[in-house]
Order: structure tokens, then sequence, then C-alpha cells
């Protein structure tokens, strides 16, 4: 699947999605690939402050358990309901019903975050 | 679910790719077997409140229960049925004469509360081994009490946090650096002794480098975890220098013995600068494992950490011997008694039948049965840090994955239609589509060339037909399992019919 041009994305492998001083997270369709089978997500909790780049939570895949890196920093305002008793959302559709939780994002988001391109290169290279 | 009809499940035993039925479905009202007939009932000795009106036990006779649990042993994968390369794991032959030994009435029949005087035999045993494994690995001393590695791990993490406690670091050492190539439990363990673990990137050699080590080293520097040979199966070539930075930093180096078999007699993780260690007895010595059978994971120091070490410890003075449980700077014992027990006598005899030389040996035919493996696997299978290797090596799936669609994951379940267990999968994280490979020194050329055919012919069948490897095994007792549907939908304990 195509990397959506609106969003940015970390090394790691997660996307933002940045609306105002909202920005919405979620992990990438190459990473669910690479997964496998997601059978559990733990999230950040609401109301929690996160650093980007901090481990804020858990992916658990048939294969492995994969911590989740914030790719920006600020206040959890909510988190997606769904991914408790639906966590195959992230293997059907990682860009939209899958995204993990939204952050009021505090300072600039990390400078180091990739365009859809640059990403497209990182993940082709690997 | 409903109850099945006793006849049915007595009948369906007997049919091809029939599924056992659970202990709980076998059994009648009545049927169980009773040892005690003209005893009193237990009731007349129990307080009231420990009694309950009804407790759903299996209700089966001896028969039954004999001949449910031989026939799931028989389903089984074991090494005693087939050939078993899960890497890291080291699932060697066992051979039986550790049994034997560890059968002597002397040593099985012994109370764990029997005082020193009554148990010279087995307190001389534990000494022994303690001396053979600081011997053959170059640290201090060990402790044989914990009962496992990772349980091993946490002991030694427990160590360093006293030691450092003791420094008056405690509250300045927060951190344990682990590599990507270490082994899996480590980052876990750190995490259990409230450590912060620092994730350290290999380089393309597949090895932790000098200069990225020193980019996380600090005063906060607690331990460094690592194998070696690390999880790829390479040795760590800089580990001299790596020990020297830890330690120039303040901290301290620990050694996961995960890898072992790949040492004995070559060379020692004391002389390589590691301060803290631990051994599988039951990966390297030898001890029937897997299935979450008990392990036997001594813990090892260094001279300034020996102080340290769990209780109790054998002392030896004159010719007798005691166990000693006045160290007040011991971090206490792991396990109660003298822990897995048997397990120590078990190793103690696997050394002592293969002496020095042995040992030396088996750890040189681990090597060269992986570098064998390695070479002949190669040629259809990629494997991404291809030089020379120690006790195993990883290979990848990944390009067949986009070629075929068929994953490392199939490969493992189609092999089990070749009478092979899978290799480990997925580990370590850094290769995608993994499988680490470890045939250990116990296996005959002719095992090695028949999984490698093996593993040849389900690559050539998954280029020409993917959908026949993606529906193995088909031999097997248990088909297909829906693995993701398992862990999604967990479905752990019987329940009685409503």
């Amino acid at each position: 699947m195509a990397n959506p041009e609106n969003l940015l994305y970390s090394k790691d492998h997660e996307w933002a999605k940045i609306e105002g001083d909202t920005a919405t997270v979620g992990i990438t369709d190459y990473a669910q690939n690479s997964l496998g089978d997601i059978v559990y997500v733990e999230l950040p909790r609401v109301g929690q402050t996160i650093a980007p780049h901090a481990s804020i939570g858990v992916v658990e895949s048939v294969k492995a358990v994969s911590e989740l890196f914030s790719p920006v920093g600020g206040e959890v305002v909510e988190i997606n309901p769904l991914l408790e008793k639906d966590p195959a959302a992230v293997n059907r559709d990682a860009f939209g019903e899958g995204w993990m939780y939204r952050v009021k994002v505090s300072g600039d988001p990390a400078p180091d975050l990739l365009s859809a391109a640059d990403y497209e290169k990182l993940v082709t290279t690997a | 679910m409903s109850a099945p009809d006793a006849a049915d499940v007595v009948r369906g035993r007997f049919e091809p790719g029939a599924t056992e039925p659970l202990i709980f479905e076998l059994g009648h009202p009545g049927r169980a077997n009773t040892y005690f007939p003209n005893a009193r009932a237990l009731e007349e000795f129990l307080p009231a409140q420990t009694l309950r009106p009804d407790l759903p036990l299996p209700d089966n006779s001896e028969l039954d229960v004999i001949r449910h649990y031989t026939r799931l042993s028989q389903r089984n994968f074991s090494i005693d049925t087939g050939f078993y390369p899960l890497g890291s794991c080291t699932m060697k032959y066992n051979p039986r004469v550790n049994d034997a030994m560890a059968n002597l009435p002397g040593f099985r029949d012994l109370h764990p509360f029997a005082p020193d005087e009554l148990a010279q035999g087995a307190l001389a045993l534990m000494y022994d081994l303690e001396r053979y494994l600081a011997a053959i690995f170059g640290m201090a001393q060990f402790s044989l009490n914990p009962a496992a590695g990772a349980h091993a791990e946490l002991a030694a993490l427990l160590i360093a946090k006293a030691y450092f406690a003791k420094k008056g670091e405690g509250a300045a050492r927060t951190t344990v650096i682990v590599p990507d190539t270490a082994h899996g439990t480590n980052p876990a363990s750190a995490a259990m002794v409230g450590y912060k673990v620092v994730s350290l990137q290999s380089d393309a050699r597949g090895r932790v480098g000098v200069d990225a080590i020193k980019a996380v080293l600090g005063p906060d520097t607690a331990v460094c975890m690592m194998t070696n040979p690390n999880t790829l199966g390479l040795f760590e070539d800089h580990i001299l220098e790596i020990a020297r930075a830890v330690h120039a930093a303040g901290g301290l180096m620990y050694y996961d013995g995960a890898n072992a078999n790949a040492l004995m007699g070559n060379a020692r993780p004391g002389d390589m600068g590691f301060d803290l260690m631990h051994l599988n007895t039951h990966k390297t010595f030898s001890i029937p494992h897997g299935g979450g059978g008990a392990g036997h994971g001594p813990v090892g120091v260094a001279a300034h950490l020996v102080d340290f070490l769990p209780t109790p410890v054998v002392r030896k003075t004159g010719d007798r011997y005691a166990l000693d449980f006045d160290r007040p700077e011991s971090i206490g014992p792991m396990r109660s008694f003298w822990s897995n027990f048997a397990h120590a006598v078990r190793g103690f005899t696997y050394i002592l039948a293969n002496g020095g030389d042995g040992l030396t040996k088996v750890s040189q035919l681990a090597v060269l049965n992986a570098n064998y493996v390695r070479v002949k696997v190669r040629e259809f299978l990629d494997t991404p840090y291809d030089e020379i290797c120690r006790h195993e090596f990883v290979a990848s799936a990944q390009e067949l994955k986009r070629e075929t669609g068929v994953r490392a994951l199939d490969l493992a379940k189609a092999l089990l239609d070749h009478g092979f267990h899978a290799p480990t999968m997925y580990f370590p994280l850094l290769v995608p589509e993994c499988l680490m490979i470890e045939p250990t020194e116990t296996e005959s050329k002719e095992t090695l060339d028949a999984f490698v055919a093996a593993l040849r012919s389900i690559v050539e069948q998954a280029k020409r037909d993917p959908q026949a490897v993606l529906a193995a095994p088909t031999t097997t007792v248990v088909g297909r399992v829906d693995e993701t549907r398992a862990a999604r939908e967990p479905d752990l304990r019987w329940k009685a019919p409503a």
C-alpha cells in the first residue's frame, strides 16, 4: 500500500497526521506487514504526557512483541477504542481505522520526521 | 460445549487424525482409583472453612490416565524422536547416563532437609560442579541456586544492583545496555530489576561497534548485557575493547550463557572481561528441556562480586562440606533448598563423562556442524551475515516471501511434514523473516544432510506451488493451527458442560 502524502513518518515506522495542534498517530502499513497478524495493542493512557521517540506502548503480533515509539510529543487526548477488541484493524487498515492515539502536540513535531517519499526510500532500501 | 458421548470419545481416539480428548472428557463419576478404601474421610481432619462443596476434578481410572498421557507423549516432538535445530536453545542429545546418575538412590531419595553430615556426597557434587564451571568459564565463583536461564539473569542483575548500592552508586546507575544481538530475555530481566533498557544497534558486520557502545556509556550505565557468540552466531571480535570501555565508565559486563555451547575449552567469558554470567546447564550440559521443563541456571561472578552470590554456597573445610548461609552481603536465596539438584547431578555427569578434552571437542563439533549446514543452506536461502559462524547461524526467507508469499513461519511448519522440528523463527529481530539454525554437535552428517535436503525441497516447492507450503503441515496429528485466533481468543481451560 502506498504511504499517504499528507502524513509524516518516523524511522521507527510510525506515522503522524498533523491537523492544527493535534496529531493522530499509528504504525505504517510496512510495519504491520512486517509484524504479521497483530494480536494485542497496548496504548498510552489518555492524559499521559509523552516525549518524542519515547517508548509509549507495545504491539504484539504472532511473531514478536515490539515497542511503540511516539513520533511526536505532547499530551494524549484520545485513544482508538476499537483496538482493544479488534487489534486486527491495524492489519486491515494501518493508515485508517487502525489509528492508535491522538496527541495535543506541544512544541514542534520532531524535525527528523520524514516525508512520504523519503519514508518510501527508507523501507525499500531496508 | 456439550458432553461427548463416552463411547464416541473412546472410538474417536482410534480414528486417523483423531484429537485426543481432554482428561475431563474421558472420566466417569466414581471411576477414580481409591487406594485407601478403609481410611477415615479426609474431611474429618480438616477445618470446616477449608472444605468446599464440589471440586470438579476429572474422575478417571489409572489405566485411562496412563493411556491418555502416553498417547499425548507419543504426539510430542522431542529430541528423542527427531532433529531439533532450535537456535539459541541448544537442543542436544541427552545421554542416558546423566539420568542414571540422577536416579542413584543416594541422590534421588535425599531429603532436602537432610543435615549436612548426612548429605556429604551431594554437597561434594555441588562443590565440585561449581569449581568445574568456574574453571571452564573463567569466573571466580558460581552459585548453582537459580532454576533457569532468565532466573539467573535476574540473579545477576540483583547482584549488580547490590554491588552498586554498596559503592554508593545505586541511585546513579540506572541503565542497562542491550545490543540487538543479545539474548531475547535480557531486556525483560533488566526491566524486572527496575533498570532502564538502552537498545544498541549492531553494525553492518552484525557486531557491537566500540564507538557505538562508547556513545551510550555514561555515569548512568550499570550493566552491558551481551552474549558471545551473539544471536547471529558471530563472535564479538571487539569484546576486549568493549569490556574496557564499559569498565572505564564504571559499568559491569554481563555474559548471557545461552550460546556457551560454542565456547567450552576454546574461550572463556572471564578472559573476555565479563564480570557476571549465567549458564543454562539444561542447554550446554545436555539436560532434557523445552516445553517449560525444569531448568538449571548457575550464575557466575568475578572476584569483586563473590560476596553478593545467592545463598547458600557449599563450603569445604578439610574434607567436610557444609552449606553456608552466613553471607551478609548476599542477595539471598533465589530458590528454595538446593534448587533443581537432579539437574546438577546430570550436568556434573556430563562434564565428567566428556572430560576437558571432550568438552573442547563438543564445542568444536557444534561449530563445525553449524558451518556445514550454513554453506548448504545458502545455496537456496539468503544467509545475511555470510561468514564463518560459531554454533548457529541465521538465514532469511525475506526474498522468498517477496517472490512467493511463503514466509519463515511457513517453512517452519512444512519442516514438520519432513519429520524435523522448526528452527527458531523471527529472532533475532534485526533479520527479517529470520530462521536461526543450531544443529548442535550430536547430529550425524546424514541427519544434517537430510535436514538440508528437506529445507531445500520446501523452498523449491514454494517456488513451484506456494499454496502447498502454505497448507503445511498435513501429515502431523494436528495440522496448521490458527495461531492468530489462539492469541486473540485464548481458550485456556476446560469448562464443565452446562
